[in-house]
């Protein structure tokens, strides 16, 4: 993959900031559970805007469909904008033969996006919400994830990538809540990326558009409209398969990704205000391929990891990440590693304040690992 | 399936009525909404256009007798209508004669060698030769193809090597799929040919997808689609139609209906007027054809193409045949269907003896040249069996390329892995059968 952008290193790019307030009141059904802790970037990257998440997705498609006649972009609703407004404008921009609505069919939606990029066009297709991504799941699985591979590097789907709103938004119950990332992280093939903020949404979806192999974007909906940072206004790319250590520290490592980075670092300052206990927390950005290096540094260096995440516990993609890590850090364990996730049901509607992974859970997990 | 929640719910824009509205539709429906003239006499529904009726009266799938077969000639191999004969050039005609024959040798050959173990897996395409040949002959050889896996006759038209076949079988090194995949998943760039998967109609949105690519591209080509009848019932299958239509793309579905899938018989498949009825339904240019009359698929799927290409539209095209082998190497027909029936469509409507018929009618073939061309074909398939058969299997390292673009490190580490556990256990991996490419 080409970076547009001439970045020094990702540190130097992303600056990682503090809460600026630790909210302590108990959650009502429509406050967030998270305190949102927004990037921001150099002044040397040039021009930025304040963006939240829809508008950098907006500008990254505006990017992708400007430097690419190829390009289009399809899938229910978007002809309009979107219903979550991501593709507001771009129809009227590019034209109806670049941003256009589909019947209502998912894996119709998948199938021809395969089709486009088998086509030699650049596809990017929309699944409404990740929930609605199954009908496609065949599509996705048995066809997108192997057709390079199947065919000998005759043909593949590469220029595909499937962008879906996915995670808890307050109170999206059973079909507006889920993270379906560790049912795609077990197909060879594909590369999975979720943003935690508007500044790596950009460039890790230009980035995804140019990778040339098939990727799923799963887009934290509740960020859309509530994360807001100053986004640079240029044209760049961000890394896949390359997670970033947002605070760095040395007693426990705190692993996430999308929202639950925040969760995750709110849960630090607690840690370290209340209990005295450095943590180093870690977006892993990308679920596939990702990013063991960086995590198994981290657990070498502190002995101790938390994986966080808001879907089901069992067979969540954090099982993968713990056994890799039992694996390679055997020797550095302290204390068992702790998945701190959704329980094993579907995702209730009025119950999510006792469903989700919230800091309080996690809080209570850094002390459980102090004290084995 | 998508469920939807009031977009208020997400505090979302919300969209205005004449948003909703969009194009043809949009300007018929506004036309009509404020014209005096027409007033309450029709219908103002956005979903249809339609007229009043004041009886209660269901549409009953029978009104019809079912929409007729069109051939050109008969049985006999005579032209029933000179005005729908295609007049091909005599060397034309041959090749078409030629390629079929030599597909039909080919199963044979493979056929037998899965029975005896030689190959893993085979599916042979007795009876459905003309359906091949007939429409890959009406095409631009650019235009792209997704198949199913019974079409191999297009590429054996578009000349892919029996070299090339036969390796892909054996998956030796000379595979250009480098042996991942069954026998029979064949695919060629070169050919313009996707490369064949196994899940049935997947191939179908795709086809379409590539085909509005196509538009999009001005390029001139349309994009063929084959699968049979059975696939037409997966949910793909109606992505297809109806993407293909609201989408304008130009392309050809090719469904060849030959009566079962697997087991299963047509009476279980579906209980309407076939896979053509369904066509206009999604509103699609539709035909169904004869499809053991290699002239009529010809001549169809020569204006097919033209409808696609020039109006970018989709076209279906429904090939009536008939099974004429088993299923695949791992199914045994006669356990669901009988001998007698087999033999009737062998003896009397097969695609091969029916073109041949016309050649000789036309002096364009004799007893001697078909005794001479049977021995040749025959000879070629063998060499190229034989070489095919001699080839190692790929460098096992295949197993692990190609799965991304570039290998990326837990996949090396993991070739590495293997590759130091087969130089410890060398003696329990067959790898006196694989290139040393690693």
């Amino acid at each position: 993959m080409k970076s547009l952008l001439k970045l020094h290193s990702l540190k130097g790019f992303l600056r990682p900031s503090l809460p600026s307030a630790i909210a302590s009141g108990v959650p009502g059904r429509q406050s967030s559970h998270f305190t949102y802790v927004p990037d921001t970037v150099a002044e040397a990257e040039g021009e930025t805007v304040r963006q939240n998440l829809f508008q950098s997705i907006n500008a990254a498609l505006d990017h992708a469909l400007s430097t690419d006649d190829t390009a289009v972009i399809f899938g229910e609703d978007v002809g309009f904008g979107g219903v979550f407004r991501c593709t507001v404008g771009l129809q009227d921009k590019y034209g109806k033969d670049r941003v256009f609505n589909t019947p209502l069919c998912e894996q119709g939606i998948a199938g021809f996006a395969i089709g486009v990029a088998v086509g030699g066009a650049t596809s990017i297709a929309e699944m409404q919400f990740a929930d609605y991504i199954f009908p496609a799941f065949d599509q996705i699985v048995n066809e997108a994830a192997k057709y390079r591979y199947r065919s000998g590097n005759l043909f593949n789907c590469g220029k595909l990538t499937i962008r879906a709103p996915c995670g808890a938004v307050g109170h999206g119950a059973l079909y507006h809540s889920q993270s379906p990332e560790a049912y795609f992280a077990h197909t060879p093939g594909l590369k999975i990326v979720v943003p935690r903020g508007p500044i790596k949404a950009k460039g890790l979806l230009l980035s995804c558009i140019r990778d040339d192999n098939p990727c799923i974007f799963l887009e934290p909906k509740v960020l859309y409209r509530s994360a807001v940072e100053m986004v640079p206004t240029k044209e760049y790319t961000l890394p896949l398969s390359s997670a970033d250590v947002l605070d760095e520290g040395d007693d426990v490592t705190l692993l996430g990704w999308g929202t639950q980075v925040h969760v995750l670092r709110e849960v630090a300052q607690i840690a370290r205000q209340q209990l005295n206990v450095s943590c180093e927390v870690i977006d892993l950005v990308t679920i596939l391929p990702w990013d063991r290096q960086t995590v198994f540094n981290s657990v070498k260096k502190t002995g101790r990891l938390i994986i966080a995440h808001e879907a089901p516990v069992t067979n969540g993609f954090g099982a993968e990440i713990a056994a890799a890590v039992q694996n390679e850090c055997f020797l550095h364990l302290e204390a068992p590693i702790e998945r701190v996730c959704g329980f094993d049901t579907p995702f209730p509607h009025v119950f999510e304040p006792f469903y989700l992974p919230d800091k309080w859970r996690c809080f209570s997990a850094i002390k459980k690992l102090l004290n084995y | 399936m998508a469920g939807r929640l009031s977009w208020s719910a997400f505090n979302v824009a919300r969209r205005s009525f004449g948003q909703q509205l969009r194009g043809s539709q949009a300007q018929l429906i506004n036309s009509r909404t404020f014209s005096s003239a027409l007033g309450e006499e029709q219908p103002n529904f956005p979903g249809s256009r339609s007229k009043w009726t004041e009886k209660l009266e269901f549409v009953q799938p029978d009104l019809y007798d079912g929409i007729p077969v069109y051939r050109v000639m008969n049985r006999k191999g005579e032209i029933i209508d000179p005005a729908y004969d295609p007049k091909l050039e005599k060397d034309t005609l041959v090749k078409m004669y030629k390629r079929m024959t030599m597909l039909n040798t080919m199963d044979r050959i493979m056929y037998e060698s899965q029975r005896q173990g030689r190959i893993s897996f085979y599916m042979t395409n007795y009876g459905e030769e003309g359906t091949h040949i007939g429409s890959a002959a009406a095409l631009d050889d650019n235009d792209l193809v997704y198949g199913q896996y019974r079409e191999a006759g297009v590429l054996m038209w578009r000349g892919f090597s029996l070299d090339r076949f036969m390796n892909q079988c054996y998956g030796n090194e000379g595979d250009m799929g480098k042996g991942r995949q069954m026998p029979v998943h064949y695919g060629s760039t070169e050919h313009k040919f996707v490369t064949i998967s196994s899940p049935l109609a997947t191939q179908m949105p795709q086809a379409v997808g590539t085909a509005y690519a196509f538009k999009r591209a001005q390029n001139g080509l349309c994009v063929v689609c084959y699968f049979g009848e059975g696939t037409s019932s997966e949910g793909d299958a109606h992505a297809a139609f109806n993407f293909s239509a609201t989408l304008d793309c130009p392309i050809i579905f090719f469904c060849r209906n030959n009566g079962y899938a697997i087991s299963t018989p047509t009476s279980e498949q579906y209980r309407g007027d076939g896979v053509a009825a369904r066509g206009p339904a999604y509103g699609m240019a539709t035909i169904r054809v004869d499809g053991n009359d290699v002239f009529a698929v010809y001549n169809a799927t020569k204006a097919a193409r033209h409808l696609a290409v020039t109006e970018n539209r989709p076209v279906l095209i429904e090939a009536m045949t008939y099974r004429i082998g088993h299923h695949s190497t791992s199914d045994d027909s006669s356990a669901y269907r009988s001998v007698d029936e087999v033999r009737h469509w062998d003896s009397t409507q097969h695609p091969i003896a029916r073109l041949r018929a016309y050649l000789v009618q036309q002096g364009f073939w004799d007893e001697a040249q078909e005794k001479q061309w049977k021995d040749d074909c025959k000879r070629q398939v063998m060499q190229s069996f034989a070489r095919a058969e001699r080839r190692q299997k790929p460098g096992w390292k295949a197993l692990f390329t190609d799965v991304y673009d570039d290998m990326p490190d837990h996949l090396q580490e993991q070739f590495e892995y293997m590759k130091s556990h087969v130089d410890e256990y060398e003696d329990h991996y067959p790898t006196k059968h694989f290139a040393k490419d690693n």
